[in-house]
C-alpha cells in the first residue's frame, strides 16, 4: 500500500490556483495543518487570526458574504466545540460557503481529550445546512476540497494529514453522498469511515477467507446521509450491519446508519463500533486497540451478527499499518 | 444625486418620531424594548441621515411574510440589508449587533423613507418579517445578531474583504455596551487593529444598563476608551443625545485603526417616568395603572 505525504498541502495549493477568491484562515495551527507552503506561496491570502477561534469563524462569515471562499484551518476539535454558536449563527444559519478543514479528527492526535474531536460528527450533523465529509485515504483528500468548494453551503471536513495511505485508485473520484464499495457480499454490511476503513479492509480480507460474504463500503459523505446504495446493501444483508468509526458511537456514522435502517424499515441488526466516551493522550494505534476501534473488534462484531465462531486470531489480521502520528 | 444634508432639527424630529412610535407600540401591546429606543433614537436617526453614506433603499416597500430560513434552496430571499441600499464600493454598510433594537431600526427606516410608514403595523406579528429581534431577513439587518459578540466579527470580515478589494465605503457596527463583556468583541478589535481596518466604525449605545440592571453592578467594563485603545482602536466618547456632537465624532482621524464612538446615553431620555425604573429597563412593560401617564406623554410628543 502506498503511503502518500502532505496530500492536503498539494490540493489546497491546486485549489488556490484555480480559485483566486479562496483564502485560508488559521488560528496559529497552520503549520500543523499543511498550509505552511500555502502561506509562503500566497502570503496575501493567508489570514492569521491569532489564537482566537470564535472571532475567526464569524470573520470568515463576513469574508464569505463578500464573495471570498474562506477555508478555516485548525484542529477539528476547535472548529465545533469551542465555536458552535459562531458556526451556527454566523455561518450555518445564513448558509454561507465557509469550509471548516478540521485536522487530527477523533483519536488521530496524541494530544489528549482537549485535542480529540470525538463528538464532532454528532454535533455537526445536528447543524442545519452543514455538509460533512470524513476522509479516509489520500484519494479522499485529493477530491474532498473540490466537493467542499462545489457544495452550496458550509462544509465540515475531518481531514487527515502527513502520511496517509492511498487505499483507493487515485483516478476514481469521491462521489458526493455516495459510498465507495470495496467489496460486495450478502451476509453482512460493514460501513467504515476515516482511519477505520483501513482496519475494516484488513478484517474483510480475512472474513472472506473464512467464507463470510461481506459488503464493505467506505463512507466519505456523512451529511447528507441518504445514499440509496447503502440502503440497498443493508436491505440485502442476511445478518446485519456493522459500523466502525473514529468517533463516539453516538451521533456519528453508526447513529446515521441506525436512522437509515429505521426510516427505511429495513429491520436489520446493527453493531456500532466507536468510542464509548472521552479518550486520553496516547498514540493512535494504542488508542484504537484500547477502545476497540480495530479489525479484531470488527471480526467479533461479525461473529456476533452471524452467530459463527470464525477462529480468527490477531495474527491472521494483516500486520501492515501506516506510520503512526507522534506529533501534536 | 448629492446626499441630502439634514439639519439638526430634522434629525431630532426623526429621533422623536422613533420614540413616539415605539412608545405607541408599548402602549398598544403592553410592553416592548422602549428604553433602547429612548437611548438610541438620536444615534440611529443621525446614522441614517448625515453619518452613513447609504444608497436608496432597495427593500420591498411593505413588510412581507417571513421569507424562510436561508438554505441551499433559499438564498435569494429578500435581504434585510437591501433597506440600507444596494451594496456598492463607495457606499457604507450597517451591521446591527444589538438586534433587540429592531423596532428602532424599522422606525428609522420608515422615518427616512426606506420602508412604508405603516410598516410597524406588522411589527412582531406572527408569520411576518418584522420580528421583535431582527435577523437576515428583517428590514435594515445584514445578519443574524441575536447571539451577542458575533456581529462585530462578521463586520470585521466584511471590512477585511472590502479593504482588500479597495472599496472606499465603510462598515458601521452598532453595539450595546452590555455585550462588550463578550470576549469575542475584544478578539475582533485586536484583529481589526492588526489588519488596520480603518473602514470599520463601531458605534456603541452606552446606556449603562443590561437585563439584570446597571452594567457596573454585573461586570466591570470601564474605562471603555482605554480598553478599546489598548486593543489598538481609536476611541472617542460623546453625548449620544447631542446630535451635532455625535455626528462630529465621526470626523475623528483614525488612520489605520478602527474608530469606536462611545455614545453615552440614558434609557429614559424623552420619557421621564422611565427614570424611576432605571436601570431595570431591558423590557419595559406598561401596566394598566400606568397607561394614562404614558398615554399623556405619547399625546404630547
Amino acid at each position: 500500500m502506498k503511503i502518500e505525504v502532505n496530500t492536503h498541502e498539494k490540493n489546497i495549493l491546486r485549489l488556490a490556483e484555480e480559485h483566486p477568491e479562496l483564502v485560508v484562515l488559521s488560528a496559529d495551527l497552520g503549520t500543523s495543518c499543511e498550509v505552511k507552503k500555502f502561506r509562503a506561496d500566497y502570503p496575501d491570502r493567508y489570514f492569521t487570526m491569532g489564537i482566537a477561534e470564535q472571532n475567526m469563524v464569524s470573520w470568515a462569515a463576513g469574508l464569505a458574504r463578500e464573495g471570498y471562499r474562506p477555508f478555516i484551518h485548525t484542529f477539528a476539535v476547535f472548529e465545533y466545540r469551542r465555536v458552535l454558536d459562531q458556526v451556527e449563527m454566523s455561518v450555518a444559519y445564513p448558509n454561507l460557503p465557509v469550509v471548516f478543514v478540521g485536522f487530527v479528527p477523533g483519536i488521530t492526535t496524541p494530544g489528549g481529550v482537549s485535542h480529540q474531536s470525538i463528538n464532532d460528527v454528532a454535533v455537526m450533523r445536528s447543524v442545519p445546512n452543514m455538509a460533512i465529509f470524513d476522509v479516509g485515504d489520500a484519494t479522499d483528500i485529493d477530491y474532498v476540497l473540490d466537493l467542499a468548494y462545489d457544495y452550496n453551503g458550509p462544509v465540515y471536513i475531518r481531514q487527515l494529514r502527513k502520511e496517509v495511505p492511498r487505499l483507493f485508485p487515485a483516478d476514481e473520484p469521491v462521489i458526493f453522498n455516495r459510498a465507495r464499495v470495496l467489496s460486495e457480499g450478502d451476509d453482512v454490511v460493514i460501513l467504515s469511515s476515516s482511519i477505520c476503513t483501513e482496519e475494516a479492509m484488513r478484517a474483510t480480507a480475512v472474513l472472506k477467507e473464512r467464507g463470510i460474504s461481506v459488503t464493505h463500503m467506505h463512507v466519505t459523505t456523512l451529511k447528507p446521509f441518504t445514499d440509496p446504495t447503502i440502503v440497498e446493501a443493508i436491505n440485502k444483508a442476511k445478518y446485519g450491519v456493522v459500523t466502525i468509526e473514529n468517533h463516539l458511537d453516538i451521533g456519528g456514522l453508526g447513529s446515521a446508519t441506525a436512522d437509515l435502517i429505521a426510516e427505511h424499515g429495513l429491520g436489520k441488526r446493527l453493531i456500532k463500533i466507536g468510542l464509548k466516551g472521552y479518550a486520553h493522550g496516547a498514540s493512535k494505534m494504542y488508542l484504537m486497540e484500547k477502545y476497540g476501534i480495530n479489525a479484531m473488534n470488527l471480526v467479533k462484531a461479525v461473529e456476533d451478527l452471524t452467530g459463527k465462531d470464525l477462529q480468527i486470531k490477531q495474527s491472521d489480521l494483516e500486520e501492515v499499518r501506516f506510520v503512526d502520528f507522534l506529533e501534536v | 444625486m448629492d446626499k441630502k444634508i439634514y439639519s439638526e432639527e430634522e434629525i431630532q424630529a426623526i429621533a422623536n418620531s422613533i420614540r413616539k412610535q415605539i412608545l405607541g407600540i408599548a402602549l398598544k401591546s403592553g410592553g416592548c424594548y422602549l428604553a433602547q429606543a429612548c437611548s438610541s433614537a438620536e444615534i440611529v436617526a443621525s446614522l441614517y441621515t448625515n453619518v452613513m453614506n447609504l444608497g436608496p433603499s432597495e427593500g420591498l416597500w411593505e413588510p412581507i411574510p417571513f421569507p424562510g430560513v436561508p438554505g441551499p434552496d433559499n438564498m435569494d430571499y429578500p435581504k434585510g440589508m437591501m433597506y440600507n441600499g444596494a451594496p456598492a464600493p463607495d457606499k457604507d454598510r450597517f451591521f446591527v449587533s444589538c438586534c433587540h433594537y429592531a423596532s428602532v431600526i424599522y422606525c428609522a427606516l420608515a422615518a427616512t423613507g426606506r420602508i412604508s410608514p405603516d410598516c410597524m403595523d406588522k411589527f412582531n406579528v406572527d408569520g411576518w418579517n418584522m420580528e421583535m429581534i431582527g435577523a437576515e431577513h428583517s428590514p435594515g439587518f445584514e445578519n443574524t445578531a441575536g447571539s451577542l459578540g458575533q456581529t462585530i466579527s462578521i463586520a470585521g470580515g466584511t471590512c477585511h474583504a472590502r479593504k482588500r478589494r479597495g472599496d472606499t465605503g465603510k462598515c458601521f457596527v452598532m453595539l450595546g455596551d452590555g455585550e462588550l463583556a463578550e470576549g469575542q468583541t475584544w478578539e475582533c478589535i485586536q484583529a481589526a487593529s492588526y489588519y488596520k481596518l480603518d473602514n470599520m466604525i463601531i458605534v456603541i449605545d452606552a446606556n449603562g444598563q443590561q437585563v439584570e440592571g446597571q452594567i457596573e453592578n454585573q461586570m466591570g467594563l470601564e474605562p471603555l476608551i482605554q480598553r478599546f485603545e489598548s486593543f489598538g482602536a481609536k476611541a472617542v466618547e460623546v453625548d449620544g443625545h447631542n446630535i451635532s456632537e455625535f455626528c462630529k465624532a465621526f470626523e475623528t482621524p483614525h488612520e489605520d485603526k478602527p474608530l469606536v464612538v462611545i455614545a453615552r446615553t440614558k434609557g429614559y431620555t424623552g420619557i421621564k417616568p422611565l427614570e424611576k425604573r432605571w436601570p431595570f429597563l431591558h423590557f419595559v412593560r406598561i401596566s394598566a395603572a400606568e397607561k394614562e401617564e404614558y398615554q399623556k406623554i405619547y399625546d404630547e410628543m
